[in-house]
């Protein structure tokens, strides 16, 4: 017979935090992570110190007052009297759109230019790859007081479209303007307007939804739901029977009738800029300071977009484009429906800190005049009320929840197409 | 390598901690130069000439001021700002004082914490149109593109005037008065707005300065000032006793040209005391007993300084006007040296 002893029970000592290997690791983490707590905290509190012995403690009360400033453009409506915190939100939007325009241009010029410069062509491809390392390799400010420059220096001023025999004239059937304060394209206008809703009353962040855009938008979505059908019933019918009917001419009958009936029961009609006093008045402004700014990121950024794009297709190995090529495919469509396809898998992940990036530059936006968050948050009202510290502290918010915001979106995206692993 | 990263850190925080301490009188002389925040460049008041000496009107107080604190009319650091970091500049203690004609508002003196130490140039806002544009009245103006810089007062006046008399206009921000010129001449703004003697002084830089002409609308009181931080009385007192001492020279009619004979003694007591012949006037402050005299060595008195950048024989061309001494209706009133 033999007693089983338990082995001896080790208890716990606090030398062993030290000693022993299991526990020392941590030890350090801890230590480590209440040092640079402590640091933080100092700092903060020095701050915050220093600033009240200026006599400027942290506060934001300031938002509330009048801006006194006037911003050019403005999605919503906004004046001088109105709030601090107005502007700012005014400012976010002209980030937004700059922002937004700036990511589908460059990555439709992106995805281009990635395609052809692997063209067999060899002038293509080398005028490509000089398009490439020309972007790539200047600072995007440059590029961007560049492209102000160009569209100040060479366009005409306004005052050349006056006179009997004026210097310039408009383009398109008189319908476009292009003059060196930007480009006046026609709008459509609403004679029989439903009129807006408005939102949030007397607040800050209010603004107005036009009726008539949500009905433009909801008969969109309602033509193009029933296209859908009518093409589902197509392959249905080819699947069964093996012919397939002809359909494109119902197809733009549902896309184009109710839109027709639509836009006339609106009274839709264009307007057009005209010349009258100083600027061409009417029409839909786009600023000069927009145009280049968005100009200047979408090609900047494209460029580092068309090599992310070129490394995705290179990473799909050759015999892919063989094997389609066995199945009969043109080239063309070879790489729409098997290259990019799998190369997007590689593409998107690099893709989302593009789009930061151009997010980000965007906040040069002053360097042309171009009025962001940035100039006016950033800008203009840091600069009236001097609270620097609120001001920087709430743009850095801003630009963080943009950019998280986006790589939310472009991660959802991302895990919908990567590869589903068995 | 991580201690080193934190102990740099808490080096920086030590810097900015001491940054906001009073003395900058001791500073600048322990240091031996001056750091004088002017602007980007702005022919007349304060730009870098074919030499890369900086020359102008708020240039010549900097140097007044290196020259009552440390004796040497050179040893300025000047630091060029714009609209939008000189508050900053100043308040982080980058630099020492700032003459960058700068409007004296209560928001700026009270709310922001500076000492204005008094108005070396009453100016107001103008506008500039080109004379082909017809233009003859500010209030014409409606519909208008308007060229202004930004994070300025005239900013804030431009909104208020165009929104009071109910009229239109589309402003055009922009960083710094050569960008504001760039697209001016090139007709993207039909108007450039700034202080009426920015204006000449921009215009007279023009190939042709008879095309454009200044609106006779003065649209605000712009009081130019040098200021410093609040709270650094001593400081305060030796650049606004400095400026004081420059208007109380063409007073007096001490120039650059007769002030070694004065300095030598007069039978004028105010003379003597402000020239340290006399009393102890540069003790009280700090200073030299010829402190007064090294400023007024510098670049002359007040007249000569504004003759010699902006006055009327210069390209810019700008009269006296509201800017001469009291006694010829003008509105410069130094406090007597007593």
């Amino acid at each position: 017979m033999t007693t089983l002893t338990d082995p001896p029970k080790e208890h716990f000592r606090l030398s062993m935090l030290l000693y022993d290997t299991r526990y020392r690791s941590a030890t350090i983490q801890v230590i480590a992570l209440i040092g640079f707590m402590l640091l933080a905290a100092w700092i903060i509190s020095n701050t915050i110190q220093n600033l009240e012995a200026l006599g400027k403690p942290v506060e934001f009360g300031f938002f509330g007052e009048a801006a006194s400033y006037d911003i050019n453009q403005r999605l919503l409506e906004y004046n001088s009297r109105d709030s601090h915190l107005r502007a700012a939100f005014i400012g976010l939007l002209n980030t937004l759109v700059v922002a937004v325009l700036g990511c589908i241009t460059a990555t439709i010029i992106g995805v281009l230019v990635g395609v052809l410069r692997l063209s067999k062509n060899w002038l293509v491809a080398r005028v490509m790859t000089v398009y490439v390392e020309m972007f790539r390799n200047v600072p995007v400010l440059l590029w961007i007081v560049l492209a102000m420059a160009i569209l100040i220096e060479s366009l005409p001023a306004p005052r050349a479209f006056r006179g009997d025999e004026p210097e310039a004239t408009m383009k398109l059937f008189d319908s476009v303007a292009i003059t060196n304060r930007g480009v006046y394209v026609p709008d459509f206008l609403f004679s029989r307007s439903l009129g807006d809703i408005h939102l949030f009353g007397t607040s800050s962040l209010r603004f107005d939804i036009s009726l008539d855009l949500v009905a433009v938008l909801i008969v969109l979505a309602g033509s193009i739901f029933a296209m859908r059908k009518v093409s589902a019933f197509a392959a249905a019918k080819q699947e069964s029977t093996g012919d397939r009917p002809t359909i494109w001419y119902i197809q733009l009958g549902i896309l184009f009738a109710p839109m027709v009936i639509l836009l006339t029961a609106l009274g839709c009609h264009l307007g057009y800029p005209e010349l009258t006093g100083f600027n061409f008045k009417g029409g839909t402004h786009m600023r000069n300071s927009l145009i280049a700014l968005w100009l200047a990121l979408s090609l900047y950024t494209a460029a580092f977009i068309a090599e992310i794009v070129r490394a995705g297709i290179m990473a799909i190995s050759k015999g892919q484009t063989e094997a389609a090529s066995a199945l009969g495919l043109r080239p063309g469509r070879t790489m729409r429906l098997v290259i990019l396809p799998q190369a997007l898998r590689v593409i998107i992940p690099p893709m989302i800190s593009n789009y930061l990036n151009l997010t980000k530059n965007s906040s040069l936006a002053i360097a042309v005049g171009y009025m962001d968050i940035t100039g006016t948050l950033g800008g203009i009202t840091m600069n009236q009320t001097g609270r620097e510290l609120e001001c920087v502290l709430l743009l850095m918010l801003v630009y963080l929840s943009i950019s998280l915001s986006i790589s939310g979106v472009m991660n959802w995206y991302n895990n919908r197409v990567k590869l589903v692993e068995r | 390598m991580k201690k080193s990263v934190i102990l740099g850190a808490a080096t920086v925080a030590g810097l900015a901690a001491s940054a906001a301490v009073a003395g900058t009188v001791d500073d600048v002389k322990a240091r031996g130069t001056l750091n004088c925040g002017v602007t980007t460049g702005l022919v007349g008041f304060a730009a870098p000439d074919a030499n890369g000496e900086w020359q102008g009107f708020d240039v010549s107080l900097c140097r007044a001021v290196a020259a009552a604190v440390l004796g040497d009319a050179s040893a300025v650091e000047f630091v060029p700002t714009t609209g939008k970091t000189r508050f900053t500049a100043l308040a982080s203690g980058e630099i020492d004082m700032l003459a960058r004609n700068t409007t004296w508002t209560f928001s700026r003196d009270v709310d922001l914490k500076f000492e204005f130490i008094g108005v070396n140039y009453y100016d107001g806002q103008g506008f500039m149109v080109p004379k082909a544009l017809g233009v003859s009245s500010a209030k014409e103006l409606d519909g208008a593109t308007v060229c202004i810089q930004t994070g300025t007062t005239t900013e804030l006046n431009l909104a208020d005037f165009f929104r009071a008399n109910n009229i239109s206009y589309e402003p055009v921000p922009i960083e710094t008065n050569a960008e504001a010129q760039q697209q001016y001449l090139a007709g993207a703004c039909d108007v450039y707005t700034t202080d009426a003697s920015g204006l000449a002084a921009t215009r007279a830089t023009f190939e042709n300065p008879d095309e454009h002409v200044l609106l006779p609308e003065i649209i605000s009181k712009e009081p130019l000032g040098p200021l410093v931080r609040h709270g650094d009385h001593e400081w305060g007192d030796v650049v606004r006793w400095t400026l004081n001492a420059l208007v109380s020279a063409e007073e007096l009619g001490v120039t650059s040209a007769n002030i070694d004979e004065l300095s030598a003694g007069t039978d004028n007591p105010e003379v003597n005391r402000l020239l340290g012949t006399e009393g102890t006037l540069g003790e009280m402050l700090g200073l030299d007993a010829n402190w007064a005299a090294n400023a007024i060595k510098a670049g002359g008195n007040y007249g000569e300084v504004f003759a010699k950048n902006i006055g009327e024989e210069t390209p810019i061309g700008l009269a006296r006007g509201l800017n001469a001494q009291w006694t010829d209706g003008g509105l410069l009133y130094s406090p007597p040296f007593r």
